[in-house]
């Protein structure tokens, strides 16, 4: 596990997408078109498993991905971030919305039928210890993927594997050992070759190196970036960390409480917040750099986040925002475009431009 | 963080001399100025010098901690930074005598080097002695607390047998106790949830409820043991700002431990970072941020993406994985990993283990580079590129 050193010090793929600036000229089709997705998991009592009310862990939610960029989507735990991840990669099913990829409507579609989008749709999975069968050999577990879909890669399997191996920075000795022989960064690049093996359109990393200590962190991080560039691949990144995720994305969805309160490009995100939320949240994050510590205005939230059994009615952060006023606990803000690009669900947004509320959803 | 200044005075203040102690000398009295009594007696609060914990299992003997020396005064904050396997928390559990596991590793498990607390070794010391200490003088933040806290009691009862083993009260004053620790954390309706189990808490109260019962006793010493990773952003920086509060109204010395440079650049004034068990660099924190002296920090500094940039640029990670404690590689411990390992001549770097050594007024650097040369490589090749 060495490379990655900086030998390429140019930009990384993310201005390839930088271009098309949304404002939905259909230039590109999306690759996967997501529409008031929900996913309601029921709370049931009694003997008869009355239903007595349901966690709304996803509750509509709307967006697009784009060939070619990466999406990043950031919330606090209990947002629904990792809900929206397994729907979309149809590891659960939605209670109602749409998901569409490359054109068809996979929401509600059997696993059998589902089997030939799983070649093009792949997922990371946040826990390089629990992802990875410690009886099967790394050779067994980057090759279930081709056993499952019935592939026979050119040269024979096991040359296929050994390929990926090193396409994520491993040794192709390794191809007879076991997950307990590797560290955890290691174990992330096998889990990254697993999904790369039948050289999938989509990505979906939830929290890729959040188990990761901070210098292997950076080398996974690289590893992604290099191999978007070279496989032309899209990703949907899941993470709680803002740093991270200003570094990896092209976009960045915002959620809170099941919901996206903010959508936009990474720049127009950093750099002026709209969403009362994203404001806070940004503020909240600790920057290594003690002479900046006295000078920052943080927002300080109070209190935790609402339980997504019984979210606050209209806005759901209205109960720690303090912009708070009385529209906000009795209309729910629509997802808009205030600015091209830039969509908030707000009432009060910050930064906002006086005029133009031109309502795109 | 001082250097040891040793032999300050010998006036030997002896106040009780309870325990009888292998090595540990008299007791001095809470609260009062450290009183150092006899040569070899630290003027710091707190002091540790080549602090040594090896453990031995069956592959080899880890050397979590391999000589480590740092002192903290009261009132300030020592951030100690490091990966996973640093030896970081091991340290903590040390500095606690928490570091035996379990009765069966009693006996194998060697410490070695000094611990002054307030003028009391605690190396050497009576384990009873230790235990009326810990809790009292000096307490413990864990990671998590959903596994610190005991599921079956109630948060106030928890809060109230900490205090009651310190305190001779009987068990209505306790409370009262307890109510107002949680109060003075921001626990809403406290003497309500006083009463409730932990799984009724939330992440972040859950982190509350344990700062209160560690600042229970008005403890002089705090350790907080990665307190804030297992928490969300905006309750990350509920619990620092908590922790800062803390401290400059009790005035405690507070070791912060913790893997994100970000919470120490918020929280420490000082910062120790470890490496393969031992400490690379240590110093003021503002210094070490603004001119590190060590390639393993520079590697820190460039694998983190920063949230105030827009930086579209490669990270910078440091190649290869940390070592392991059993086979810790020989000379300075980051050579396998080190990008500049060639600079020094001779192959010093693989062969002497590099000493801290003084870059400037309290800042200190474990490597073999002369600081000429460190300071260039920093300000031409690292610092422009983070």
């Amino acid at each position: 596990m060495t490379e990655t050193t900086d030998e390429q010090n140019t930009t990384i793929p993310l201005q390839k997408t930088g271009e098309t600036p949304e404002g939905g000229s259909a230039d590109a089709e999306p690759l996967l078109k997501v529409r008031g997705l929900v996913r309601h998991f029921p709370i049931t009592k009694g003997l008869l498993k009355r239903q007595v009310g349901a966690v709304q862990a996803v509750d509509g939610i709307d967006f697009d991905v784009r060939p070619g960029e990466t999406l990043g989507v950031v919330g606090e735990s209990g947002c629904g971030k990792s809900t929206m991840g397994r729907l979309i990669t149809r590891l659960d099913e939605p209670t109602g919305g749409s998901i569409e990829f490359q054109g068809q409507d996979i929401t509600h579609l059997s696993p059998g039928r589902l089997r030939p989008m799983r070649r093009d749709v792949q997922m990371i999975f946040q826990d390089p210890y629990g992802s990875l069968n410690p009886r099967h050999t790394i050779g067994a577990i980057v090759s279930t993927p081709f056993r499952l879909q019935g592939v026979e890669p050119e040269g024979g399997v096991k040359k296929e594997v050994q390929r990926l191996l090193e396409l994520v920075g491993l040794s192709p000795e390794h191809y007879n050992r076991y997950p307990h022989e590797f560290s955890g960064g290691q174990r992330q690049r096998i889990g990254i070759a697993r999904a790369l093996a039948l050289k999938p359109k989509l990505v979906v990393a939830d929290e890729p190196v959040s188990a990761l200590d901070v210098s292997i962190q950076a080398q996974v991080v690289n590893l992604m970036d290099d191999l978007q560039e070279e496989l032309g691949l899209t990703y949907v990144i899941i993470a709680h960390d803002l740093s991270v995720i200003r570094h990896v994305s092209d976009r960045i969805a915002v959620m809170y409480l099941g919901k996206i309160v903010e959508l936009a490009d990474r720049k127009a995100l950093y750099d002026s917040p709209m969403h009362p939320y994203t404001k806070a949240l940004l503020s909240a994050v600790p920057v290594p750099d003690p002479k900046r510590r006295t000078q920052r205005d943080r927002i300080l939230l109070t209190g935790d986040v609402p339980s997504p059994i019984n979210p606050p009615s209209g806005c759901r952060f209205r109960t720690r925002c303090w912009k708070a006023t009385e529209e906000c606990a009795t209309t729910e803000p629509p997802l808009v475009a205030l600015r091209t690009g830039h969509q908030v669900a707000c009432h009060h947004p910050e930064n906002a431009p006086a005029e133009q509320k031109d309502s795109t959803n | 963080m001082t250097d040891s200044s040793e032999d300050k005075n010998g006036a030997a203040e002896a106040a009780d001399t309870a325990g009888a102690a292998a090595e540990a000398g008299p007791v001095a009295e809470t609260g009062a100025a450290p009183a150092p009594a006899g040569p070899g007696k630290p003027a710091a609060f707190l002091e540790v010098r080549d602090l040594k914990v090896h453990f031995p299992t069956d592959d080899g003997l880890v050397k979590s901690v391999d000589g480590l020396t740092f002192s903290l005064e009261k009132g300030k904050t020592l951030g100690i930074v490091g990966e996973s396997g640093s030896g970081k928390s091991v340290t903590s559990l040390a500095v606690m005598g928490l570091h035996r596991a379990s009765r069966r590793q009693r006996s194998k498990v060697t410490m070695s080097g000094e611990i002054w607390l307030d003028g009391k070794e605690l190396v050497g010391a009576d384990p009873d002695e230790v235990r009326r200490l810990r809790g009292r003088q000096m307490a413990m933040i864990f990671q998590d607390p959903l596994s610190a806290l005991h599921p079956f009691y109630t948060v106030g009862s928890q809060i109230v047998e900490a205090y009651r083993v310190h305190h001779d009260v009987d068990k209505k004053t306790a409370r009262k106790r307890a109510i107002e620790m949680l109060d003075r954390v921001g626990i809403p309706q406290p003497d309500k949830r006083v009463d409730d189990h932990p799984h009724q808490f939330s992440g972040g109260m859950r982190q509350r409820a344990m700062i209160a019962m560690a600042l229970v006793n008005n403890p002089e010493l705090l350790i907080a043991d990665e307190p804030t990773t297992a928490l969300d952003v905006t309750v990350q920086a509920q619990i620092l700002d908590l922790i800062r509060d803390l401290q400059k109204e009790f005035g405690s010395a507070v070791i912060i431990i913790t893997h994100d440079l970000g919470v120490v650049a918020e929280l420490a004034d000082d910062l120790l970072v470890m490496y393969g068990g031992r400490c690379v660099e240590r110093g003021p924190a503002e210094r070490v941020f603004a001119a590190p002296q060590h390639p393993y920090t520079w590697g820190l500094l460039g694998s983190m993406p920063r949230i105030d940039r827009d930086q579209t640029d490669r990270l910078i990670p440091v190649k290869g994985s940390p070592p392991s404690l059993i086979n810790v590689p020989s000379g300075c411990a980051f050579n396998p990993r080190c990008p500049y390992a060639d600079v020094p001549k001779d192959n010093l770097t693989r062969t002497v283990r590099p000493e801290l050594r003084q870059v400037d007024g309290g800042h200190f650097s474990a490597c073999h580079m002369a600081q000429e040369e460190r300071e260039r490589i920093w300000t031409e090749e690292i610092a422009p590129k983070l």
